[in-house]
């Protein structure tokens, strides 16, 4: 019971700290509660389409189809999120201005929902698969041990929508002045971990072949199968031991998405040097 | 000494074609892997085909070698394993890590 209990919450945990995140990141923004529901809907039932057709994904591409297919659903994720970010530099402090001054949700910013949607599916995706692979190998086999082991899922489950939701709290406690500011910052890691994951998935697959070295090992530190590993894990991509491309992809992640965001910030708040004064902006 | 450049460049060039990749056949069977000690070259990718002859899913997981690796009862599957620094590996069977246990020791 304890083994299966800690399963389910592990992958309850990795999928609800994303959930967390975007909900705080589109906190004020009306309807978020429907493209969010729709993008967790849409991640549990893929969730089971693909841990119906695991056999068949897996063969596809001699044996790598399932590398593949997670390098692909991450880095459509990291696309998505990327999308968020820039649009919000452009929108966000509208959106906290307005949400300070009515105190309530605003007609903006319905955008991105969409894209948000698709994070969460993608990450409800991910983790539920493994979920209902595991489930449902504990009820085929039967036996004496399969409620506890059922039991033990339905609290694991339980325990991690409580801490993922813990967390939203914790987000939600930041002055809205400043939760956009902390919100696309958490954006831009989850989209680098999730970037030096895909490559990962694409080493695995072999289709990757270059810096494969160990660039630092610390695992003697914070390993990342602990608690607190998993978590920073999920959060900011932590690994005890990155290789050099996923460090590579992990630092042009970052640094991709705040050139972007920085671009499509400078029309709100211009900032011309003498040379370059707008005199052909008409504002 | 022109001849000796391009024959040293030359085995320079074909270095990795000649320095073959490690191949592993992994079997689970029983929820325990066979073998479950597995040597391979320090500094050299490996190529690992896992058989799970039993009846459900399992998957293979291992945080120092950074690979998790579903495979469905009754299937096969491959995986690439990155050129491993010296040293000890251990792996295991997610669904059932009470027995499916290894470790991969690269020397």
């Amino acid at each position: 019971m304890l083994a299966s209990l800690l399963i389910v919450f592990r992958e309850v945990i990795e999928a609800g700290l994303v959930v967390g995140i975007v909900l705080a990141a589109s906190k004020g923004v009306p309807h978020r509660g429907r493209w969010v529901s729709i993008g967790i809907g849409a991640g549990v039932a893929g969730a089971c389409l693909l841990a119906a057709f695991a056999g068949e994904i897996s063969n596809l591409f001699s044996g790598s189809g399932a590398e593949l297919f997670n390098a692909g659903i991450l880095l459509l994720a990291v696309g998505m999120l990327t999308w968020h970010n820039v649009w919000m530099a452009g929108h966000g402090r509208e959106i906290a201005a307005e949400m300070r001054r009515v105190g309530a949700a605003v007609a903006t910013g319905e955008r991105t929902l969409s894209a948000l949607a698709v994070v969460v599916g993608v990450a409800v995706l991910r983790e539920g698969s493994e979920v209902v692979l595991f489930l449902y190998g504990i009820a085929s086999q039967g036996g004496a041990s399969l409620a506890a082991m059922m039991a033990g899922g339905v609290l694991g489950m339980a325990a991690g929508a409580a801490l993922s939701i813990v967390m939203y709290m914790g987000l939600l406690a930041i002055p809205v002045q400043r939760l956009f500011a902390v919100t696309s910052g958490l954006i831009t890691l989850l989209a680098a971990g999730m970037a030096a994951q895909a490559i990962l998935f694409l080493q695995q697959g072999g289709y990757l072949e270059f810096f494969t070295a160990t660039v630092w090992d610390t695992s003697w530190l914070l390993p990342q199968e602990s608690i607190l590993g998993r978590l920073l894990h999920t959060l900011v991509g932590y690994s005890d031991a990155p290789n050099g491309a996923q460090l590579l992809f992990y630092a042009v992640t970052i640094a991709g998405i705040t050139t972007l965001m920085r671009l499509e910030r400078r029309p709100i708040t211009p900032k011309f040097s003498a040379s370059t004064s707008g005199t052909n902006r008409s504002g | 000494m022109k001849p000796f450049l391009f024959a040293a460049l030359l085995a320079l060039l074909a270095a990795p074609a000649f320095g073959a990749d490690n191949t592993v056949s992994l079997t689970l069977r029983d929820h325990k892997f066979t073998p479950a000690e597995i040597h391979v070259k320090a500094e050299t990718p490996t190529t690992v085909t896992l058989v799970n002859d039993d009846g459900e899913t399992e998957e293979f997981d291992s945080t120092s070698l950074k690979i998790e690796k579903v495979v469905t009862g009754h299937a096969t599957g491959v995986m690439r394993w990155r050129p491993l620094a010296p040293g000890r590996y251990p792996f295991m069977g997610e669904f059932h890590s009470d027995t499916a246990q290894g470790v991969v020791i690269a020397e």
